[in-house]
């Protein structure tokens, strides 16, 4: 894998270069970019993210990154916010986004007993089930991730991991050559190394 | 299910690992990325490192060891110790900290709290809080390592640091830190139960039935300690194990 061609798409959101390190540690040097040209022509591309929905969508419509995103053909791998810009509509600042998947991001709500004392933002070590193939092998199933959001998306025909905080939601997607982790495998220890290593390899 | 974390608090003076007891007789216990790496090995939910270097190049030397601890640590680590400003938080963000901590300059200057959650998201921003519980019966919020008392009570500041926009609050209670006999767990439990973000209980771990209490009793999210996991008196695989079998979720 060493001579792959792996893209990281730079734009206004923290903390990109962790995915960098996580990506060097498997042995490929990755490009953070926002060369058209670059990604364009890339084996994998990542849009990682931490930041704010709307105005890191009103950053990429204004990039032009949007468009790039959504034409690409080889596998691409949106991670935490990057997952949620990839799907159709945000509530976090009511932000219209990518479209890749045809469904809503919405924000966890407490439940109003709080028996569990459960917090938002979800902050911390949380297990993934009903893993899919390619992201995913059966070893993987029910292993903790790492995970920081306040908004989540529901479970759809394109969820490819489940996890539960206040209700079970998808904390992976894939449809064609997208594919997206709500969780950050750049910071999941050896689990979250094996999932990068199973994109890479994808 | 969300687990709840161990966090190996590592201090750092010049480069190195220190360990104060109550904050004071410090002792060298190694390399920070060698011991970062050792803990995230022995299954450490996430790490902490304190910067307590009071001077500019010491604050240089931590910029780059923070660069060092992203490249080699597969796992979430907060940075902390003497960020004032938005720059010294842009520049621990850019050598690859997934969060910083800020204590005494929030105290002083809780404005910077909005303006750091506004620059680089609540998820970035830890509120440390110091408190010691005095003989009025009042958990008074301190500074400069708990040496200075403020006009502060730790929990209508743990209120406002949230709602400035802090996405995490690292409580340490001064009366507990160092002693040994367990965690603030009553206050702890308040604090939990008043905000709704996550609290991370510091200060009073000394054996592993006190991280049991402090997720329990304390309903805290995250249990930190320091000497107990540098001297190995408490290994994490076996705190793990028996947190497991006392039926908490941890990793």
């Amino acid at each position: 894998m060493t001579h792959m061609n792996v893209a990281i798409i730079k734009y206004n959101a923290g903390n990109i270069r962790s995915v960098d390190n996580a990506i060097k540690r498997l042995g490929i040097n990755a490009q953070i970019t926002d060369n058209a040209e670059i990604i364009r022509s890339a084996d994998k591309v990542i849009f990682p993210g931490v930041g704010e929905a709307s105005t890191t969508m009103a950053h990429l419509r204004t990039t032009g990154l949007d468009k790039l995103i959504c034409s690409l053909k080889q596998p691409v791998l949106g991670i935490c916010l990057g997952m949620q810009l990839m799907c159709k509509h945000s509530e976090e600042g009511d932000a219209d986004c990518l479209g890749i998947f045809d469904v809503d991001v919405k924000r966890f709500e407490l439940p109003t007993d709080n028996v569990d004392n459960l917090k938002i933002p979800q902050m911390g070590w949380n297990n993934i089930s009903n893993v899919k193939m390619p992201l995913f092998d059966a070893s993987l199933e029910d292993k903790f991730v790492y995970f920081v959001h306040s908004y989540y998306v529901p479970l759809c025909e394109w969820t490819a991991a489940e996890t539960t905080h206040t209700l079970t939601y998808s904390s992976a997607l894939h449809k064609d050559n997208f594919y997206a982790t709500q969780f950050h495998p750049e910071k999941s220890g050896p689990v979250g190394e094996a999932i990068l290593k199973n994109f890479l390899a994808i | 299910m969300l687990a709840k974390r161990i966090i190996p608090c590592l201090d750092i003076k010049n480069g190195m690992t220190v360990k104060g007891i109550n904050f004071v007789n410090i002792k060298e216990v190694g390399d920070p990325v060698e011991l970062g790496a050792w803990y995230a090995e022995q299954g450490a939910d996430e790490l902490v490192f304190l910067d307590i270097t009071a001077s500019h190049e010491g604050r240089k030397t931590f910029a780059d060891l923070v660069e060092r601890i992203a490249q080699n640590i597969n796992i979430p680590f907060t940075v902390g110790g003497g960020i004032s400003e938005l720059k010294d938080a842009d520049v621990l963000l850019s050598a690859g900290a997934d969060k910083i901590s800020i204590n005494s300059s929030a105290v002083r200057n809780p404005q910077l709290i909005d303006d750091m959650a506004h620059s680089f998201g609540s998820q970035f921003v830890v509120a440390a809080i110091d408190a010691r519980f005095d003989e009025n019966g009042e958990w008074v919020v301190t500074v400069n390592g708990g040496r200075i008392p403020t006009e502060k009570r730790l929990f209508t500041w743990a209120k406002e640091v949230e709602s400035r926009g802090a996405g995490e609050i690292l409580f340490t209670s001064m009366n507990h830190d160092g002693v040994k006999q367990g965690f603030a767990n009553e206050a702890l439990a308040r604090l939990s139960e008043e905000l709704s973000i996550p609290v991370i209980a510091s200060g009073g771990a000394g054996k592993m039935e006190h991280f049991k209490d402090v997720f329990t009793l304390g309903k805290a999210d995250a249990g930190l300690a320091a000497s107990i996991f540098h001297y190995k008196e408490i290994g994490i695989p076996e705190l793990k194990q028996y947190l497991r079998n006392n039926g908490i979720v941890v990793r």
